[in-house]
């Protein structure tokens, strides 16, 4: 075992241990990871936790103006296992589009959040590959959170993080059911993974160090829970449309709604 | 036999250099995590049922390496052995170190997750310890030994030399621009971004940039090389027949270029490019050592006298090869 990995796995565990003292939780889903802590609000910048009685939350849809390019057709020739577990035609998943609705479209507070505390996460983020592909395809979680990565096909997978800041990491696992774990130590939008023995496997996580971000569903719907009041700005990100921002003002106790549109592209791009 | 084994390894490293170019122009580099293990397998007891996708450009590139490797060993210690030219000992011994340190590059690469400085040194020293088999090659050969058609031409062996260093240079660049991932820095072909030169620049488009201008020089320098030899030599087929081949390899390598551009980096035509530039060096490097026979004088006349009667004459009364410095 690589030193490298020595360090990360020690690392990874040692955080897993306090998570886990902290209590566990489910997946998570097109709302924010996990509520805020519920004790008396320090203010914006404050270093306080987000005060419940005054949160707020952001609803909206993410869109697609235009005809949606198809997806490029993958061929799984380069290992018969993928043949044999992914039945039928297969297709990448860049745009996931229906009724003008775009699903995995990563939404997230970039800005304005000052220093506000929040409770560790609850979720237990996880990442599978399964019938030769990645599930979930883009995902979001905190710094310091544990990413449990596991491999469900009968055959060789490795699952290789490209990050710009964040440490790459490059780990096997040629055993049906192999499970190993990896935690991110800094915020980065977006970490892409992807797997090089089946060149078609690639998936992305927004690592944060707060709960405020989603991924947009099958309906291109979103949904931001439990803001403090204030002015933020939210990001919407695309793994090949890019990055679309809007700003939006919430007072105490209120739900607003922020829409996302993008425009499709004028000739296939993926 | 020693020439022909040499030639056999020499061979047996252009398919590793296939391999190699392979393993990137697929982007298979990292789809075996682990080195010197395979997914935690003895490299050589790893099942070929999971040599699917990634793993059998890499771990194909890994075996054969190992493969040659254990080539140049024997290589090494049969030049050991057999070759009386103390300088043709310590080739073999350089060979064989220059294979082992590839071999730790190679590790190194995928251990530190492909990082261009170290993937350009292992592209680097891959040419060079081709370019050793070849020499190695050229020394045992018979001819080499007899000293034929040796000429004294100062014009041949500059041009020649300064053509083998361009070429290596030129593959260098190549490399690195392979290894940032700079290939379709510049998209367009024969234009760039539709000018003469580019409308912009990064670093990306410096090197793509220069690999297109070395491409050129490289071109010229090949094509007067080969001029000089057909003017001044014409009688020596020596010369004649690798400045022949050198001309139409340079003309297949641009066209290769063009058309890695054009398709996209299309995987084989990538891969071809990487084997050609080498071919390109090893003749080019032929055409050099050749030219330079000269200066080895009469050095070597003789070696195959020398080897047979090695056996049969006690150490003592062994002839002595010493470096005349004659010319011919």
């Amino acid at each position: 075992m690589r030193l490298r990995n020595v360090w990360v796995y020690g690392f990874g565990l040692s955080l897993a241990a306090m998570v886990a003292a902290c209590g566990g939780g489910g997946q998570e889903s097109a709302t924010s990871s996990s509520a805020p802590a519920s004790a008396p609000a320090g203010g914006a910048g404050g270093g306080g936790k987000v005060d419940p009685a005054t949160a707020s939350d952001v609803k909206g849809t993410v869109s697609l103006e235009g005809t949606a390019p198809s997806n490029q057709p993958i061929k799984m020739n380069a290992d018969p296992v993928c043949l044999k577990v992914a039945k039928g035609d297969q297709a990448q998943e860049t745009y996931m589009v229906k009724d003008g609705k775009i699903e995995n479209v990563f939404v997230y507070v970039k800005d304005g959040l000052g220093n506000y505390m929040y409770d560790p996460p609850t979720g237990a983020p996880q990442i599978d590959q399964k019938e030769c592909r990645y599930h979930p395809h883009v995902f979001g979680m905190r710094v310091g959170q544990t990413l449990t990565i596991i491999n469900s096909d009968p055959t060789l997978h490795n699952i290789h993080a490209v990050p710009k800041t964040n440490s790459e990491f490059n780990t096997g696992q040629p055993i049906q059911g192999m499970k190993t774990t990896h935690t991110f130590t800094t915020k980065e939008v977006m970490v892409p993974f992807k797997c090089d023995v089946h060149g078609w496997m690639n998936a992305y996580v927004g690592v944060l160090d707060h709960p405020y971000y989603a991924v947009s569903d099958a309906s291109g719907a979103f949904e931001l829970k439990s803001l403090p009041p204030g002015t933020y700005t939210i990001e919407a990100w695309h793994e090949r449309l890019g990055a679309t921002t809007q700003s939006v003002t919430l007072g105490s106790k209120e739900t607003k709604e922020v829409n996302f549109a993008f425009k499709a592209p004028a000739a296939p791009t993926n | 036999m020693l020439h022909r084994f040499a030639q056999f390894v020499a061979a047996c490293t252009v398919l590793l250099l296939l391999a190699g170019s392979l393993v990137t122009s697929t982007g298979s580099g990292l789809s075996v995590p682990d080195w010197p293990t395979t997914y935690g397998w003895n490299m050589f007891t790893f099942p070929p049922s999971k040599w699917v996708g990634g793993i059998l450009y890499e771990h194909g590139h890994r075996l054969i390496a190992s493969s040659v490797g254990l080539l140049t060993i024997v290589l090494a210690a049969w030049l050991w052995r057999a070759d009386p030219r103390r300088w043709m000992k310590r080739l073999g011994i350089a060979a064989l170190a220059a294979v082992i340190l590839q071999g730790v590059l190679g590790g190194l690469t995928v251990l530190f997750f492909l990082p261009a400085a170290i993937s350009t040194a292992h592209a680097g020293l891959a040419e060079i310890f081709f370019c050793l088999t070849v020499a190695i090659a050229s020394f045992t050969s018979p001819r080499w030994t007899r000293g034929e058609d040796r000429v004294d031409d100062p014009m041949l062996r500059r041009l020649s030399t300064t053509t083998a260093v361009l070429i290596f240079v030129q593959i260098l660049v190549g490399a690195l621009m392979r290894h940032t991932d700079a290939g379709l820095a510049i998209p367009d072909f024969p234009w760039m971004f539709g000018g003469v030169v580019p409308d912009h620049w990064s670093s990306r488009i410096g090197v793509h940039f220069a690999h297109r201008v070395g491409a050129l020089v490289v071109a010229l320098t090949v094509f007067a090389t080969s001029a000089h030899i057909w003017y001044h030599h014409r009688a020596s087929t020596r010369f004649t027949r690798p400045a022949g081949i050198i001309a139409a390899l340079v003309l297949v390598q641009v066209t290769l270029g063009a058309l890695t551009v054009l398709t996209r980096r299309d995987v084989w035509i990538n891969s071809v490019h990487l084997v050609v530039g080498a071919l390109l060096l090893a003749t080019s490097i032929v055409i050099a050592l050749r030219a330079w026979r000269v200066r080895f004088g009469l050095a070597d006349a003789g070696v195959d006298d020398v080897r047979q009667s090695a056996d049969q004459a006690p150490r003592s009364a062994r002839p002595a090869v010493q470096p005349s410095g004659a010319r011919a």
